[in-house]
């Protein structure tokens, strides 16, 4: 675990990570989003996987001749938080097909457009008191 | 007795199911009922004994503390737990007819299986005392608060509700990282042993990264100052009782997590001292409270005018947190209970006017002290809560916020957050001016008041905002003893 080539693991973690943040942030389809978030999510995965890894280590199961384990927490610790990533892809998804029915749509500036229209038309405004009243 | 610990979490989680089961409304309702009252008696009963007798701790199946999940419940899990459970209890009164109003009949049953689910991860943060499990609970929580949200009849209650997940998501994967360079370092998720380890490494670079990782994850959570962005429309667009719910809980637990994670794991010398978080907290506390206040002026949706009033309330808590003084810190957790009551009861009146009267912006409160007067009477007394006047909770949680903030010679800060108040007093006024000193919409069809099923819930936090501004023994002693225990006698 010395010197950068050594820990390429978490340059991939690293790398995975931004490309996911960056496809949250830069997309305007929100499913693009999630497929973002799920990367994202997923790094941290790769991140944790890595680190309960021994060097030369085998998996942790009793057999003859093995004496050097790799970590299996972070391994249980990682099932726990993928079916947390599976939950809140499903719930997003779900939501996705929801924001779908409700606009027709699900880019998010034309959700935006479509909410400012029906402000518009309501004579409601959501934002400052400062818009007129009709 | 010794089972209380957990059943308090376990109720809520198995009764979820239970309503889903049932899918009638009434039962889903009862059934709600009862598990929420049951956590808020578990809950006082816990309190008591752990102020008497100490933390108890409770191995989950048996499996001692380092190798298994321990729960374990300290005067400051207890105090966060008793505000969750009392706030559902009441929230859960209030439900039945607002409930019925807002929400499509077949899915009223899914929907109180959400809100349990909501409960049940709140509950669950403030007993573990395990790191990662916290995480779980943390997104438990949250899952189930995004499908609560996106229920409400607005549709842009479903795109508030996909950001919040997008930014919720964010912030719980930044805490797991926190969690994970933690544990490389230390081997333990289990609070104490983490606490106890840590100084030994915290000089390396993961353990700082950690840090950085868990304060920025748990701010996102706690809707802290430039990570605010998913509150306003969250709590705008949600059905009135999870709007109620999650404004008077949900960021207090937030701020559990916080006050354990910086104060208790890593401790005062590191996070508040190595670390720059003190000025970092007292900055960004501040800037939430001038921007949250201001912006809350502008705002004519009483239920977003009120959203932007939390992201300046919790600028109080955190800026408490950021004086790093016994003082400070005594009047974050107190302003974390009294939020919760002023919040609960203003939300819920709100409920109470939007079940009788629908949209409730600032035109439509034109007149409401006439229409519906004691509601409306509630909301004014929640108001003066939150900006501060004597005798009721708010004042006394800013007394000690401005006495930490002159025990330290900040004069500016102290100035800034009397400034803030003024801001509150705008916006309160506001709507006081319209209640009262505008006429009804010549249209407008009478009313009846509220039904008492909310007004009871309403009036108990009202009653208890004035209770706890007059007698604060209670409250404030309570929260004296764990800013000792979190920051130590010298402070």
């Amino acid at each position: 675990m010395s010197g950068l080539p050594g820990l390429y693991n978490y340059w991939i973690a690293v790398f995975l990570m931004m490309a996911g943040f960056y496809v949250v942030i830069s997309q305007g389809n929100l499913v693009k989003k999630l497929v973002g978030l799920s990367l994202f999510q997923t790094s941290v995965f790769i991140f944790y996987i890595s680190m309960g890894k021994v060097a030369d280590g085998h998996a942790p199961i009793l057999a003859e001749g093995v004496t050097v384990y790799s970590n299996p927490l972070p391994h249980v610790l990682i099932l726990t938080a993928i079916v947390v990533g599976v939950a809140t892809t499903a719930v997003g998804l779900a939501l996705v097909v929801r924001i779908n029915e409700a606009y027709g749509s699900v880019e998010e500036d034309e959700i935006q457009a479509r909410d400012n229209a029906a402000d518009k038309a309501t004579g409601r405004s959501g934002g400052s008191g400062e818009s007129p009243r009709t | 007795m010794d089972h209380l610990a957990v059943l308090v979490v376990i109720v809520p989680l198995m009764s979820a199911p239970v309503c889903v089961l049932l899918d009638r409304s009434r039962p889903a309702w009862l059934t709600s009922l009862v598990a929420a009252w049951f956590s808020f008696g578990a809950a006082v009963m816990l309190l008591l004994r752990v102020s008497a007798e100490g933390p108890l701790r409770y191995s989950l199946g048996g499996w001692e503390a380092p190798w298994g999940i321990e729960f374990r419940i300290d005067v400051l899990g207890g105090y966060v737990l008793l505000i969750v459970t009392a706030v559902a209890a009441l929230v859960m009164v209030f439900a039945r007819h607002s409930v019925e109003q807002e929400i499509p009949h077949d899915r009223i049953a899914r929907f109180y299986a959400a809100l349990l689910l909501v409960f049940a991860g709140l509950a669950g943060i403030t007993v573990t005392g395990d790191a990662f499990n916290l995480f779980v609970f943390l997104e438990i929580s949250s899952l189930a608060s995004y499908a609560a949200i996106s229920m409400g009849r607005d549709r842009r209650a479903l795109s508030a509700s996909f950001q919040y997940l997008v930014m919720g998501t964010i912030g719980a994967t930044f805490i797991l990282i926190g969690i994970g360079m933690l544990y490389m370092m230390t081997g333990t998720l289990n609070m104490i042993d983490l606490a106890a380890r840590l100084p030994e490494v915290s000089d390396s670079r993961t353990v700082r990264a950690g840090f950085a990782f868990l304060t920025v994850g748990i701010g996102l959570k706690l809707a802290l100052f430039p990570l605010h962005l998913w509150l306003p429309n969250a709590y705008a667009y949600a059905p009135s009782t999870v709007t109620a719910f999650l404004a008077a809980t949900a960021t207090k637990v937030a701020v559990y997590a916080l006050l354990r994670f910086v104060l208790e794991i890593f401790g005062v010398e590191f996070s508040l001292h190595a670390m720059p978080l003190d000025r970092i907290l007292v900055f960004l506390g501040l800037l939430g409270i001038l921007s949250g206040s201001l912006v809350a002026v502008f705002q004519r949706d009483l239920k977003r005018m009120l959203a932007y009033s939390s992201v300046a309330q919790i600028g109080y808590m955190v800026l408490g947190i950021g004086l790093a003084s016994v003082t400070g810190v005594t009047a974050a957790i107190l302003h974390v209970f009294n939020h919760a009551l002023m919040k609960g009861a203003l939300f819920l009146a709100l409920g109470a006017v939007a079940y009788r009267v629908g949209a409730v912006t600032l035109r439509e409160f034109a007149g409401m002290g006439q229409r519906l007067p004691w509601t409306t009477a509630a909301i004014v007394l929640g108001g003066l809560s939150l900006i501060g006047v004597p005798p009721t909770a708010g004042f006394v949680s800013k007394w000690y916020l401005v006495l930490g903030t002159l025990e330290q010679g900040l004069w500016l800060v102290a100035m800034l957050v009397l400034f803030g108040s003024l801001l509150a007093l705008i916006y309160v006024w506001k709507l006081v001016e319209a209640a009262y000193f505008k006429p009804p919409p010549a249209n407008a069809a009478a009313v009846a008041e509220a039904p008492l099923s909310m007004l009871v819930p309403v009036w108990t936090l009202v009653a208890a905002n004035i209770y706890f501004g007059l007698y604060t023994d209670v409250s404030v002693g309570l929260a004296s003893r764990v800013a000792h225990d979190l920051v130590g006698g010298g402070g």
